[in-house]
């Protein structure tokens, strides 16, 4: 089949979840016998080695309307790109871009989506796509009907391949409408890793007592180069910014280390959580339900054993 | 301002996820449903706070449901909805759901749309793009914030790593998540008002879905967790490099 991967970027270089899309489209050319292709809009400095990432052709369009992501704007480009390669399968992160383009391409393609996809589609009789549900705590074969196909792939679902392919990059003429929807302003969250996108997150709850006593938590993040995340409580208690909730009423995450601490594991939390590849839980009461749920534990108080966490850190990593 | 509140039916958090029907069919015996956090406390309450603002607003509600959604649609019209629309048909996808929504919202003129950001039982998160596609306006996905002036919306909005905030003019669809508002309940005068407003009950237009879950399962349980002493921290650090080799 004929795939196409939508290419997200951010301050001149292309998103991780966008490595792990055109990663996972160049699979689905290759077990279905279709070539990948990939639609960039903008410029970001290392399209060249989307060719490692199995990438055949990469379709590029540049222009001054594209600053904001206007979803309707966007849209309208990839159905003539879609057009123009005909592609069958398209390919998104299921990321903040994601999530506000493909609903729109799948009713002005008239395809099927399956957004929060989590593995390869399965074409042995028909087409479906394995998506999580109820926030990670089951999972939906979705059966995809329509001639067009949209995928968007779960951040931190699939790994980035390396290979040693090339990419031809080919500039894209198409109808660009204004943007109605103008930037005003931007702000970073605290942590210096998206939490999406994060391969580590450092989390902590209610244990802690309260704000003041977050230094050591972002100390580790620092140390790990992970990214941040609370329970819901410290959130609505404002000890920490809203984007950093995780949960089944917050950011659903699933990085390779999730380090909760001070957390009781309540199955709302669980339900954003647990689809980390590796757990580990501090907590200082052992029947906390988290500990149901973990790799790794501790039975300890917060304040003695994560200190001693960052000491056995530095040692590994040779800081002192 | 006329605004419309896209809300559904979910299981409670604490449900139990089970399936039956040789796994084609999410378990609903005993089961508790309640409004979705996300249409609930963020996109109904926004929109309550801003008819507070502006009187002249009136807030509609939407529901694709079978008569089992009532109840949910009663509580949101105890919370502050002046009245509510259900197009009385059993959702199965969001593509098919947006379809009748997009009925609804043509015939009413709403300049402001909300949604809740995905629901909690599919997680698509795909409603309010496919609606705004079908109505041709602007769709602002993931809003933590929403401020109307005249017939300019400021809106903050989740991008990763960040947040950015955009202007864009009426009318428009915005999915809502946290920071956006905070949870209410229904008080008591709400309660007794919502019970006579109106609740109209409108037949679907004939769709198909194009993607459709057809199986369900549930995860593998993990293996066990591997406890270590609070004496011996060092051996934690090192099961994660050497055995899970992520450190
Ligand atoms: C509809 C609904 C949706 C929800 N959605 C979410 C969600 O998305 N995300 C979410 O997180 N929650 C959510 N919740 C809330 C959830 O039910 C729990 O209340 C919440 O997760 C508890 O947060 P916590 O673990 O930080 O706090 P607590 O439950 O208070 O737990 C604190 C933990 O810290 C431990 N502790 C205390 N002191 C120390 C110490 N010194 N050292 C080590 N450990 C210590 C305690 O043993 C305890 O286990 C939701 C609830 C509802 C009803």
């Amino acid at each position: 089949m004929q795939v196409l991967v939508f290419i997200d970027h951010v301050d001149g270089h292309i998103k991780k979840a966008s490595l792990e899309a055109a990663s996972y489209g160049a699979k689905i050319a290759e077990q279905t016998g279709g070539t990948a292709e990939a639609v960039v809009l903008g410029n970001p400095a290392d399209i060249d080695s989307l060719g490692k990432q199995g990438i055949k052709k990469l379709y590029q369009l540049q222009h001054d309307n594209l600053q904001a992501i206007d979803s309707q704007v966007y849209t309208k480009i990839l159905e003539q790109v879609v057009q123009k390669a005909g592609s069958q399968v398209i390919v998104f992160s299921n990321n903040s871009t994601g999530k506000a383009i493909a609903p729109r391409l799948a009713v002005r393609l008239q395809a099927g989506l399956v957004s929060g996809a989590v593995a390869l589609p399965d074409t042995s009789n028909g087409f479906t796509v394995r998506k999580n549900v109820f926030s990670g705590k089951a999972f939906a074969q979705v059966s995809v009907t329509s001639d067009i196909k949209i995928i968007a792939l779960n951040p931190n679902s699939f790994s980035i391949t390396e290979g040693d392919g090339a990419t031809e990059i080919v500039p894209f003429e198409a109808t660009v409408d204004a943007p109605k929807i103008k930037v005003t302003g931007s702000t970073k969250t605290s942590g210096k890793v998206a939490l999406t996108e994060a391969d580590v997150v450092v989390s902590a709850g209610r244990g802690l007592k309260g704000p003041e006593n977050w230094k050591m938590v972002e100390e580790l993040a620092d140390l790990l180069g992970a990214a941040l995340a609370c329970s819901r409580p410290v959130a609505d208690a404002n000890w920490r910014p809203h984007n950093e909730h995780v949960g089944q009423t917050g950011i659903a995450i699933a990085p390779n280390l999730y380090i909760a601490i001070g957390i009781s594991g309540a199955i709302q939390h669980l339900a954003g959580v647990n689809r980390s590849k590796v757990i580990v839980v501090v907590n200082k009461d052992a029947e906390a339900p988290f500990f149901k749920a973990a790799d790794y534990g501790i039975v300890g108080d917060a304040f003695e054993v994560v200190p001693k966490i960052i000491d056995a850190v530095k040692k590994i990593k040779g800081i002192s | 301002m006329k605004i419309l509140v896209c809300i559904s039916k979910t299981p409670d958090t604490t449900a139990k996820i089970a399936f039956t029907d040789n796994n084609t069919k999410f378990a609903e015996a005993g089961v508790q449903w309640i409004l979705n956090p996300y249409d609930e406390w963020y996109a109904l309450v926004r929109a309550i706070e801003l008819k507070e603002k502006d009187a002249s607003s009136v807030i509609h509600l939407v529901n694709v449901g079978g008569t089992d959604a009532e109840p949910i649609i009663r509580k949101a019209l105890a919370l502050g909805g002046d009245e509510a629309i259900r197009i009385n048909v059993t959702p199965t996808d969001p593509f098919t759901v947006a379809t009748q929504l997009a009925e609804v919202a043509k015939q009413g003129g709403y300049d402001l749309i909300l949604t809740g950001k995905e629901t909690i039982d599919y997680n698509n998160g795909s409603v309010g793009g496919m609606l705004a596609e079908m109505l041709d306006i602007p769709y602002v996905a993931l809003a933590t914030n929403l401020q109307i002036d005249g017939t300019t919306a400021t809106v903050k909005r989740e991008i990763e790593g960040g947040e950015e905030t955009v202007e864009v003019s009426l009318p428009i669809v915005i999915s809502a998540q946290k920071g956006m508002a905070e949870a209410r309940i229904p008080n008591m005068r709400g309660i007794m008002a919502a019970r006579s407003k109106p609740l109209k009950v409108v037949e679907p237009v004939q769709v198909e879905p194009l993607a459709k879950a057809v199986e369900f399962g549930l995860p593998p349980a993990k293996a066990g967790v591997k406890l270590v002493s609070p004496d011996n921290v060092e051996e934690l650090v090192r099961l994660l490099h050497e055995e899970a080799r992520i450190i």
